[in-house]
């Protein structure tokens, strides 16, 4: 079995795990869930300019006063930071697509050995649209996967194929979860940090993704 | 001020009388941000059925607001024979009516989906974007490979009527916008056989700078000012 770790440390461990990787000036789209997290957790020195698909470039956090003139992608209130541009849904998506986004970072359904991303729909049960994500993991440079280990039912949610409709194929560049970091390198899944609490055998037992171990393996990141 | 280039300026309920039964219909908007609030209301009230809805999303429709926002209450009081949406999942009302085979549902990748409205207004016959390669979105749509790469090629989307959200306008029927109001308004404006906008201001006595403008004012048809509802007011 893997150790029950409490719901907020999950989302908060990975958010800040992922937040680490941001590099000074990255432009970075964040997409609902624990992927809004991340920019809570951006190093001190380090800034990011948000981008969100509805037009926001430069997005701060939720104001105190909320103003529904001024909506981030989720839906939630954003503030405006200092050297931010507002634009139409045309430029934002070119900004997705034409490769000006450093990094993306959505949550999974499933996410497979090839890095194929499942996150938008469930048949006959759940089909909410894909919104931006098919554009966003498309064409983000990097496409950061923020998601939990297993399902609610404690199924892998790091599968070997993926089973549900693809919101993109071998789209995923980095998978984090609260109990490991994997990265795809030269095609492959590789698994470079893990958390202390698993060991690799618990992990590969709740793992049916294809994964090589990095020789360089080192404990997760951002841990306190 | 009567020559044609002076856009008229009507009631919402008067503007809305051009959207008929079987029309198909653009409305701006990107969650709360954008909406003509005042024309879906005025649509509502008109009860005008059988519509083409073409909007990123509809909007919300819960426990907290079972009647609907916005252009969800075209769906809620089930005028839509068929919805193009990005996103329809804060609307559970969509869902269901699509469900039950009650309504025709279109999903479009967000970026496609306004690149389809583009080419709708900007003369073009079509697309090609590597958004929804290798995912369902791709059946039934023509793939063209292009110095090696895959896209899919997007149909050009227009429609009979465009309900647009501007901030200010001119009588000359210049739009800017604020906020994140902007989204998909300036490309539907390009995009409908009429266009009526939705503004917060028409400045009666001086044209708008020119620099500041988005819309220009050749692509609209009908302006109306934004009324007192609940979410008008707010945004």
């Amino acid at each position: 079995m893997l150790p029950v770790l409490d719901e907020e440390v999950v989302r908060h461990r990975i958010a800040k795990r992922i937040a680490l990787d941001l590099e000074d000036g990255a432009v970075v789209n964040l997409g609902i869930g624990i992927p809004t997290l991340v920019s809570d957790y951006v190093p001190e020195g380090v800034s990011v300019l948000i981008q969100t698909e509805n037009g926001v470039v430069g997005a701060g956090p939720k104001p105190e006063k909320e103003d529904l003139r001024f909506i981030g992608a989720g839906g939630r209130c954003v503030s405006l930071l200092p050297g931010s541009s507002l634009v139409a849904s045309d430029t934002s998506f070119g900004l997705i697509r034409g490769g000006h986004l450093d990094a993306t970072v959505l949550g999974a359904l499933e996410v497979d050995s090839h890095g194929n991303l499942a996150n938008w729909m469930i048949p006959g049960k759940m089909v909410p649209g894909m919104g931006g994500a098919m554009d966003l993991v498309t064409g983000a440079k990097t496409v950061y996967v923020a998601t939990t280990h297993v399902d609610k039912k404690g199924r892998p949610k790091l599968v070997k194929e993926c089973t549900l409709p693809l919101t993109g194929a071998e789209v995923a560049g980095v998978v984090v979860t609260e109990f490991c970091v994997v990265r795809k390198t030269d095609g492959k899944m590789v698994l470079t940090e893990i958390a202390p609490e698993v060991t690799l055998e618990q992990l590969k037992e709740h793992t049916t993704m294809d994964f090589e171990v990095s020789p360089d393996l080192c404990p997760m990141k951002g841990i306190d | 001020m009567t020559h044609k280039l002076i856009k008229p300026v009507m009631s919402a309920e008067e503007a809305v009388k051009n959207v008929k039964s079987g029309s198909s219909v653009m409305v701006g908007g990107f969650n709360y941000a954008g909406v003509p609030y005042t024309l879906i209301d005025a649509l509502v009230e008109q009860g005008t059925k059988d519509l083409h809805l073409i909007s990123n999303d509809t909007l919300y429709a819960n426990d907290k607001h079972p009647e609907g926002v916005g252009h969800g209450k075209l769906v809620v009081n089930q005028q839509c024979r068929k919805v193009t949406a990005s996103h329809i999942g804060l609307n559970r009302e969509t869902q269901r009516l699509f469900n039950e085979g009650k309504m025709e549902l279109e999903l479009v990748p967000q970026g496609s989906f306004v690149e389809r409205i583009r080419c709708g207004g900007f003369g073009l016959g079509g697309v090609l974007t590597p958004t929804g390669v290798g995912t369902i979105h791709e059946e039934g749509k023509q793939v063209i490979e292009v110095e090696g790469k895959r896209y899919i090629l997007e149909l050009p989307l227009k429609a009979d009527v465009a309900l647009i959200r501007g901030f200010k306008a001119d009588r000359w029927g210049n739009l800017t916008y604020f906020g994140t109001g902007r989204n998909f308004n300036p490309a539907m404006a390009t995009a409908a056989d009429l266009v009526i906008a939705e503004v917060d201001a028409i400045i009666e006595d001086s044209p708008l700078n020119a620099e500041d403008i988005i819309t220009p004012g050749l692509l609209v048809d009908i302006l109306v000012l934004k009324g007192d509802g609940y979410y008008a007011s707010r945004t």
